[in-house]
């Protein structure tokens, strides 16, 4: 026959897959890039604050500074690696996002599915929404104070917020997104239309899905600061705000670099994730076959 | 494939008369950004039960459009359409139900992605609820292994080549044991080589099921090489223009091609299709 057959010999693991495209990425100029990128930004910053001085950057601290306080046994401003404190704040913060990433995923990914699905439904909901999204989430900080009293909840539902939006939009256009082929296809096969919804519109909404929910989790580590900084007590918007008021400046950037860092740890978790559901687009990728 | 006993020029002599589909006086207008469009007018049709019939014209003739109307994915707005007697649409009814007895093939492709080669084709019998999962697997796997498919089970239809997907696409449709196969230019994306790979193979599957083939194309070799029977079509509103019976008998091989009959057929209709080629660049209609 004309067409060439993959070869398949038995089925491509996680795991090898993962050490494949691992020794792929060692082999390409990607890591490389990524610590030059690293090392240009710290050089930067160091040279900026602590050798030249430049004007305005001379009041910030250098990154010296800012290691030395970070891995310090003993730190001036009593946050370090080696405190008991640092990881109670990041603790408390990884715990709001997780509430609320999965409060806003449970809610964001059926009513984003619905938006798509059903003209009605989004005819009389979208509108609301779309005028809802563009209110900033601090904006919703007093609400959010006089609705919840206690001193988590006002936090977690401004975190929430955010990535909710973020979640159902996605998930909305991941729907619209698909080839009107599929559904056809599927009720010429007999598929009720909820059959239809479960094998056809989940799945092949997925990608959208997960692109919104890494967004999403980017969204809430940044209305979660936000929040934090208002109300709570705790966490590492906290940190940062608290240590503007006692002008602890080795603080707020140990604060802020670790946000970034367990930000982008989170995000990765989420693509992983999504790897993990969608081995069919994985595969097609790995493979560059069909086409 | 050893079947001559199946061979006719006339199918329908010989095999159970199901999935005979009758157009009646079939009218489509809609509304598109350019203002009213006739896409079909007055279209009368009789397909046989078990016979290939190609429906040949040019891109945007409106062919696409009396294939929606048969599966249910779109509304008529006049005249009625038959199948074995019982009324798909008409009056009273504009719009078909799509249903298992009537399966498409779409002209891009629409496995899914997201379901392997084998999850794709016994998809139907499981959503019917006609097969348990399991036995749908097993029927999936002889119907594949039949039709050359074995080995890509497992695989998902991104990973093997584009005349595999569309053989296991027709797979999937056969599964369901329908009575008109409706074929919208399934070929079309493939290079000459995989097409004519296919064809045969399409024959082959052909042979096994007798299924009814109402196969759209603009390409009047192939229309003429798989078919009983050729329509060619007028473009916008669509209706038959010239209908030819094919009678080079089956089974057919590629070795038909260079056949004078067959050259033959071709220049007694290359006229016809060529005429409303010039009349649709002409009116400069868009793909459909």
């Amino acid at each position: 026959m004309a067409s060439t057959r993959m070869t398949s010999g038995g089925e491509i693991g996680a795991w090898e897959m993962f050490l494949y495209r691992f020794s792929k990425w060692l082999r390409s100029p990607r890591p490389y890039l990524m610590v030059l990128g690293f090392v240009l930004f710290f050089g930067a910053w160091f040279l900026l604050s602590e050798v030249f001085k430049v004007w305005r950057f001379a009041s910030l601290p250098g990154p010296r500074q800012v290691l030395h306080e970070w891995f310090s046994r003993n730190p001036v401003y009593g946050m370090s690696l080696y405190t008991p404190d640092y990881y109670m704040h990041i603790g408390m913060s990884v715990r709001r996002v997780l509430y609320a990433f999965v409060i806003s995923t449970c809610l964001g990914v059926p009513f984003g599915l619905f938006l798509g699905w059903s003209k009605n439904f989004r005819d009389f909901t979208f509108p609301v929404f779309e005028t809802l999204r563009p209110i900033p989430v601090l904006a919703w900080v007093p609400l959010a104070i006089v609705m919840f009293r206690a001193d988590e909840t006002p936090v977690i539902f401004l975190t929430t917020l955010a990535s909710f939006y973020a979640t159902a939009l996605n998930t909305m256009l991941g729907v619209q997104s698909i080839d009107e082929s599929y559904p056809r296809a599927a009720a010429c096969l007999g598929a009720s239309r909820w059959q239809i919804f479960r094998h056809v519109i989940v799945p092949g909404a997925l990608p959208f899905i997960f692109t919104g929910l890494q967004i999403s989790v980017g969204v809430a580590w940044f209305s979660l600061v936000a929040a934090e900084m208002v109300s709570g007590e705790y966490g590492l918007g906290y940190l940062i705000n608290s240590s503007y008021v006692n002008v602890q400046y080795q603080v707020i950037i140990i604060g802020m670099i670790s946000v970034g860092i367990v930000g982008y740890a989170s995000s990765a978790l989420v693509r992983l994730a999504g790897d993990y559901l969608m081995q069919w687009r994985v595969r097609e990728l790995a493979l560059g076959a069909g086409r | 494939m050893n079947a001559p006993d199946l061979v006719a020029a006339s199918p329908s002599a010989q095999h159970a008369a199901k999935g005979a589909i009758r157009i009646q006086n079939v009218d489509k207008r809609y509304y598109a950004r350019e203002g009213q469009v006739q896409a079909v007018s007055d279209c009368t049709l009789d397909i046989r039960a078990g016979e290939i019939c190609m429906i040949v014209g040019p891109s945007g003739c409106g062919k696409t459009t009396l294939l929606n109307a048969i599966a249910g994915f779109h509304d008529i707005t006049g005249g009625a359409i038959y199948l074995d007697g019982q009324m798909l649409c008409g009056p009273g009814k504009p719009k078909a139900e799509p249903g298992p007895d009537r399966v498409v093939v779409f002209q891009n492709g629409a496995l899914f992605p997201w379901k392997t080669n084998l999850e794709n084709v016994a998809f139907g019998p499981v959503v019917q609820g006609r097969l348990r999962k399991k036995q749908a697997a097993e029927k999936a796997r002889g119907m594949m292994a039949d039709a050359g498919l074995a080995g890509v089970e497992h695989n998902y239809p991104g990973e093997i080549s584009s005349g595999m997907r569309r053989r296991v696409e027709i797979v999937r449709a056969l599964m369901n044991d329908p009575k008109v196969l409706l074929l919208d230019e399934p070929f079309r994306a493939l290079d000459s080589l995989t097409k004519s790979v296919m064809h045969e193979a399409l024959l082959e599957i052909y042979y096994k099921n007798k299924v009814t083939t109402f196969f759209i194309t603009h390409d009047l070799e192939e229309a003429i090489f798989l078919g009983h029977r050729v329509v060619i079509m007028t473009t916008r509103p669509c209706r038959p223009k010239l209908i030819l019976e094919v009678d080079i008998p089956h089974p057919r091989n590629y070795s038909v091609l260079t056949s004078p009959r067959f050259r033959e057929l071709m220049e007694e209709t290359v006229n016809a299709v060529h005429e409303e080629a010039v009349k649709a660049f002409e009116a400069g209609e868009k793909e459909m």
